[in-house]
């Protein structure tokens, strides 16, 4: 192959396996990469040369030697900033952690560690994950690369640019509610939220500790599922890790991409569907393309309404933000990132906070102090809580009808950086149909399902699953992705604008 | 509900030990409220017959065995601190000049 950067990581890890490429020349080739394109493109906020050429090395040595090693040794990968990496800097794209050094490695770090794939770097993220642009990045915005005035999405703007721009085969993200995902949808890319539990998270950075959860990044749908089972699985030091097997996503996505899916009920979510307006005419129609092709590979597609939906955006930017105002009180300026040094502690910590946090955080953690305070808790927190009960039982009776449940993943395709940037409000209207499957802790995937023809951008097709059922994405997301690529002649994301490349 | 007001996003931000200029509260008092406003309505379906979700999956505690395991160094856990002194971590006087 002329170009490695193309390739998926499952063509990777079996030419590394044939012997035809070593990893010191896949890492290389994706340096060199970055070099040429991220200067714009600007997905990293750190990388690794040498310590992911150190991990080559020795995968290399390894192989050489005939050790056996895990399926992607020596295929190189992105890591959100929000995982911690011992040795390398972390900062959950905030000022306030700008030049800290983890002491130690979040468990999903020790688990790429262990699976021998090498470390490019740390991707950028709007700060503390809080963002669907990653425009609120203390270090400046990512760029996407099917045009560089846009947004690629966020919070994880970072890790899907890194795909799209074929600066990397797998990323890692966080989804609290849609930061996978939606960036996804935007840059052509792969994106699964695992069922809440289902992947350790020692060691990621709190924002909304009931909602959070990281999960796989890719370009396809069984690289997706390739690194989900690195990923995944029981962690001791996550209470909230759930004590069972790694779902079979890899087999579920071998299966899928044999596209028959006889039997397969799939409902389409009227209130996350546009039925009622709002959504773009390119976004609805790739979508209504991708239910006839599910109905021709089988399934059959029923109609289901989730009126609760309705509250879900509301109860989630109460609990998002009552949560992040607690979890970033750590950030006090005394065991690590910034200080502001003032005459006593109180005076020091004010300055600091106010020196190192950005606007949009400032924003949440005052909405969060708000809707916990006394007088006001019933009101604000205690019926988003309500509300989110509600949610769940809608997705109760939902998944009583069918297997999965489907929508476009955004209401629109990326817009331009700075185009809501002063409006909090629209800005958090793109996570509309992304939320509710964190507010009742189920697993979601988004994938391509074309461009918009008004504008030639990337649209996102959501799949939803019951908790513990993240197999179920996989094999109804390969299925889809066969038959859309069989007609492209290749994944999507072979379809942006060719980058131009620095000297 | 009542809106929330400049005063209030004030008094909150000290709350939140967040230094605010008046032209950071100019800029983001009347965004708050605009958000404020919006999230108001999850009062409206949460009736009392509805039970409170705190977490997605049903989960209860866990335990292990009170036992030393192996943990960070004194020297690592003070590595990335702004100030330390005597193998803690050093902080400007606790008290204000006037007390």
């Amino acid at each position: 192959m002329n170009d490695w950067t193309r390739a998926t990581a499952a063509q990777m890890a079996d030419a590394l396996a044939a012997g035809e490429v070593t990893s010191v020349e896949l890492v290389q080739a994706h340096l060199d990469r970055i070099a040429a394109v991220d200067g714009p493109v600007h997905a990293f906020l750190h990388i690794d040369a040498e310590g992911a050429l150190e991990t080559a090395r020795a995968v290399d040595a390894d192989r050489a030697a005939g050790v056996e090693l895990p399926r992607l040794a020596g295929v190189p990968i992105g890591i959100k900033d929000v995982l911690v990496t011992k040795g390398l800097p972390t900062t959950a794209g905030s000022r306030i952690l700008e030049g800290w050094i983890p002491p130690y490695d979040a468990t999903v770090t020790r688990r790429v560690r262990e699976a021998r794939m090498p470390i490019l770097g740390k991707t950028n993220m709007d700060e503390f994950a809080m963002g669907s642009s990653t425009e609120h990045s203390g270090y400046g915005p990512t760029r996407n690369p099917w045009d560089l005035d846009r947004i690629p999405g966020g919070s994880g703007g970072g890790s899907a640019a890194a795909l799209a721009a074929f600066e990397a085969p797998l990323t890692i993200g966080s989804d609290t509610g849609g930061s996978i995902r939606q960036p996804a949808s935007v840059t052509a890319t792969v994106g699964v939220k695992p069922t809440y539990g289902g992947v350790s998270r020692f060691g990621a950075i709190a924002l909304a500790s009931s909602l959070d959860q990281l999960g796989p990044c890719g370009r396809t749908v069984l690289d997706t599922a390739l690194l989900h089972e690195v990923m995944g699985g029981h962690d001791e030091m996550d209470a909230t890790s759930l004590d069972e097997p790694v779902p079979a996503v890899v087999d579920a996505a071998l299966e899928g991409a044999r596209q028959d899916l006889t039997g397969v009920k799939i409902g389409v979510v009227r209130e996350l569907s546009g039925a009622d307006g709002g959504y773009q005419a390119g976004v609805t129609q790739r979508f209504e393309e991708s239910l006839s092709r599910l109905r021709e590979m089988g399934a059959a597609i029923v109609e289901v309404s989730c009126p609760s939906f309705e509250y879900a955006l509301a109860a989630y930017y109460v609990i998002l933000p009552s949560e992040a105002s607690s979890n970033l009180a750590k950030f006090d300026s005394v065991r690590f990132g910034k200080r502001v040094e003032k005459s006593t502690i109180e005076k020091t910590m004010l300055a600091t906070r106010a020196e190192g946090f950005g606007d949009e955080v400032k924003r949440r953690i005052i909405l969060g102090t708000y809707a916990l305070s006394a007088g006001y808790y019933d009101a604000y927190y205690g019926s988003a809580q309500k509300v989110r009960t509600l949610v769940q039982r809608d997705f109760d009776a939902a998944f009583a009808q069918c297997d999965v449940l489907v929508s476009p993943t955004t209401p629109t395709t990326p817009f331009k950086i700075g185009e809501r940037i002063d409006d909090p409000l629209a800005m958090y209207l793109n996570d509309i149909a992304t939320i509710p499957a964190n507010l009742a802790g189920i697993p979601g995937m988004s994938l391509p399902s074309g461009v918009a023809p008004e504008d030639g951008l990337p649209v996102g097709f959501q799949i939803l699953a019951p908790a513990h059922e993240d197999a179920r994405l996989y094999r109804i997301g390969a299925a889809l992705e066969a038959s859309l690529t069989a007609e492209w002649g290749g994944p999507l994301s072979a379809q942006a604008p060719e980058l131009e490349v620095a000297e | 509900m009542s809106s929330l007001e400049r005063s209030d996003v004030a008094r909150l931000a000290a709350l939140a030990r967040i230094d605010m200029t008046d032209a950071d509260l100019d800029r983001l008092s009347g965004q708050l409220a605009v958000i404020v406003d919006a999230v108001a309505k999850v009062a409206e379906v949460a009736g009392e017959d509805v039970p409170a979700t705190s977490h997605p999956i049903p989960m209860a505690n866990i335990h292990r065995e009170d036992v030393v395991r192996p943990s960070l160094a004194q020297d690592d856990a003070l590595a990335a601190a702004p100030e330390a002194e005597d193998g803690r971590f050093r902080v400007p006087q606790i008290l204000g000049e006037e007390a």
